[in-house]
């Protein structure tokens, strides 16, 4: 069984409506040097072993569903639970 | 003409684009349920506003893989006529049916209101009615309706004459180059956020959408008049 953590953003070139107001909010508490924020999702999944590469299965699942590509970009980490 | 209305766990325009196509233009439209395996016996299809499957995930991502789409992008490689409105055109954009994707408005509000387009292109199937450049109003009513594609795509939509639509005046969502509607390359699929459906009858506030509806039915006649 592994543990894997998908964290979906959109694309630095991309703007980002959601993070810019939430800067200039943190900017208006008085927290100056917050110079940027990047909203993003953050996913876990459980996934039981199977005989194709894990990475392949998470890269392919983050194209087709998780992430718009055309717009976000995605990063994981993958864990392996020991069950006992 | 016979028009399917695609309807998605969540859709809430199906009855405006059915009430638009049976009352209004006066052609035969039927309900198309989102499990439904063929659109065989449809020459147009309609793909509404809503919030499918709640939007979840990110706006049209889970519709996108419903059964009836695969039908929706056989019909579309067949050159039929494919309307996609608000989220109807999200869905087209995660299916690949046309480029680009969607953010959240600029201003991060639903915004609900009527708004002015600029035809951008009369020489599509479904603006064909309108004059080039005429300006019409027709109702907006989305939360990510802020168009984005990269620079390389933007150029191919303009080169390509596939902007249909802008918004004239004032953007009010910060849309890319202030895209309102996009075809694809070769014409026979449109998207739009604002919603032309809404728009058909004077009693609804105005009827700039009508035309629209119009041109699809000519375009469709003067292809398919021969056989009848």
């Amino acid at each position: 069984m592994y543990k894997v953590k998908v964290y979906v953003t959109l694309k630095e070139s991309v703007l980002d409506p959601q993070g810019a107001a939430v800067k200039n909010s943190l900017q208006s508490l008085g927290y100056k040097e917050v110079t940027d924020i990047r909203i993003g999702k953050y996913m876990e999944l459980q996934v039981e072993k199977s005989d194709r590469d894990i990475n392949e299965v998470i890269d392919e699942i983050c194209d087709k569903l998780l992430a718009n590509v055309v717009i976000e970009d995605y990063r994981y980490e993958i864990e392996e639970v020991v069950t006992q | 003409m016979k028009f399917a209305v695609i309807v998605f766990p969540g859709s809430n325009c199906d009855i405006d684009m059915y009430h638009a196509i049976k009352d209004e233009l006066g052609e035969e439209v039927e309900y198309v349920w989102h499990d439904s395996e063929s659109l065989a016996e449809f020459d147009g299809i309609l793909l509404p506003g809503g919030f499918s499957y709640g939007d979840y995930l990110r706006c049209g991502a889970i519709a996108r893989f419903s059964n009836v789409m695969n039908e929706v992008i056989k019909a579309a490689e067949a050159g039929k006529p494919v309307l996609g409105v608000c989220n109807g055109l999200q869905i087209l954009l995660e299916a690949g049916l046309l480029p680009g994707a969607m953010k959240r408005n600029e201003s991060l509000s639903f915004i609900c209101k009527p708004v002015k387009l600029k035809v951008e292109n009369n020489q599509t199937m479904f603006t064909s009615e309108y004059e080039e450049g005429e300006i019409i109003t027709v109702p907006i009513a989305h939360g990510e309706g802020n168009y984005y594609c990269d620079e390389e795509t933007l150029e191919h939509l303009k080169a390509n004459h596939q902007i249909a639509f802008t918004y004239y005046g004032e953007n009010p969502n910060g849309s890319l180059a202030n895209i309102a509607g996009i075809t694809n390359e070769k014409g026979n699929v449109l998207g739009m956020m604002p919603h032309p459906e809404r728009c058909v009858d004077d009693l609804l506030g105005g009827s700039d959408g009508l035309k629209l509806f119009q041109s699809i039915v000519k375009h469709w006649r003067e292809i398919n008049v021969v056989k009848a």
